[in-house]
């Protein structure tokens, strides 16, 4: 029965844990869209005649949106991968 | 050939972004499980220091007065050895835990650095009030790495920690060359653009 308990609270925390950092990544990505979406005028891409090199290469809404996406691809997957190993070596 | 200062500010925005969330990962995860992979443990001492690189070339590209040049060399300086001190004791080359201490260093010097190279009052530009507030931002909050030194696995404490370099990060993605703030801009700063 304690076991079982204890298991029970061990999956709920794992949850949350992986739910947290499932959704780090995606949140950036949204918060550099929105950042978009309110000022589009920061997006130089979308008017980029007479833009030179720098204004057509950082731009900061996407900024933020690319650091969502290595979070997300890079950080977040192999660290979802261990802490599922490391609540199956908890089991 | 040089990015306008106020990109710069951006990319540095974003690789404190990148540095908060990697503080905030470990701390939902716990130091064992992100430990798990050995090039984890090295991700965000090994960011601070790179940026610590970084900041070379801004003190040596981006030189508007002997102000700047101290203030850019010297955040060089300290997060090249905080980053520096945080890998050697990942990898165990250092190991007391007072080397800690070269973080809220790092903090400290970088607020001070701040607050003394913006010459212009609050509300002259807006990144003249953003150096204001990023300074006594990292000042206040050189507190929280202090404290950490001593309680090293306070949950709240590593949070505000990540937090921090959230917020600064906001801070820094706000900064712009020329700008008003809150709807005010000295004539001495310059006609805004786009």
């Amino acid at each position: 029965m304690q076991s079982t308990y204890a298991r029970d609270v061990l999956v709920v925390r794992r949850t949350w844990r992986a739910q947290a950092i499932s959704l780090l990544g995606p949140l950036t990505i949204a918060a550099g869209f929105v950042w978009a979406i309110a000022q589009p005028y920061r997006i130089t891409l979308l008017h980029p005649h007479h833009q030179g090199f720098w204004w057509l290469a950082v731009e900061a809404p996407l900024l933020v949106v690319f650091a969502g996406l290595f979070f997300a691809f890079v950080i977040a997957r192999p660290l979802l991968a261990d802490l599922e190993e490391a609540h199956g070596t908890a089991r | 050939m040089e990015p306008p200062a106020e990109m710069v500010h951006w990319l540095f925005a974003t690789g404190l972004l990148l540095l908060g969330l990697f503080l905030l990962a470990e701390v939902v995860v716990g130091p064992e499980v992100w430990r798990a992979r050995r090039w984890r443990a090295y991700l965000w001492p090994g960011l601070a220091f790179v940026m610590g690189l970084f900041m070379w070339p801004v003190m040596a590209f981006y030189t508007n007065s002997a102000i700047h040049m101290y203030a850019h060399g010297s955040w060089a300086q300290v997060l090249m050895l905080a980053g520096g001190a945080e890998l050697g004791l990942v990898h165990g080359r250092l190991t007391s835990k007072w080397w800690h201490l070269t973080m809220p260093l790092a903090f400290a010097v970088t607020g001070t650095a701040f607050l003394v190279h913006e010459q212009n009052r609050w509300y002259f530009a807006r990144s003249a009030f953003l150096h204001h507030v990023l300074g006594w931002t990292f000042l206040v909050a050189a507190v929280i790495p202090l404290v950490l030194v001593f309680r090293p696995r306070a949950i709240v404490l590593r949070s505000a920690f990540a937090l921090t370099f959230v917020v600064l990060a906001c801070m820094l993605y706000c900064d712009r060359d020329l700008a008003p703030v809150f709807g005010h801009l000295s004539p001495l700063a310059g006609v805004p653009h786009r």
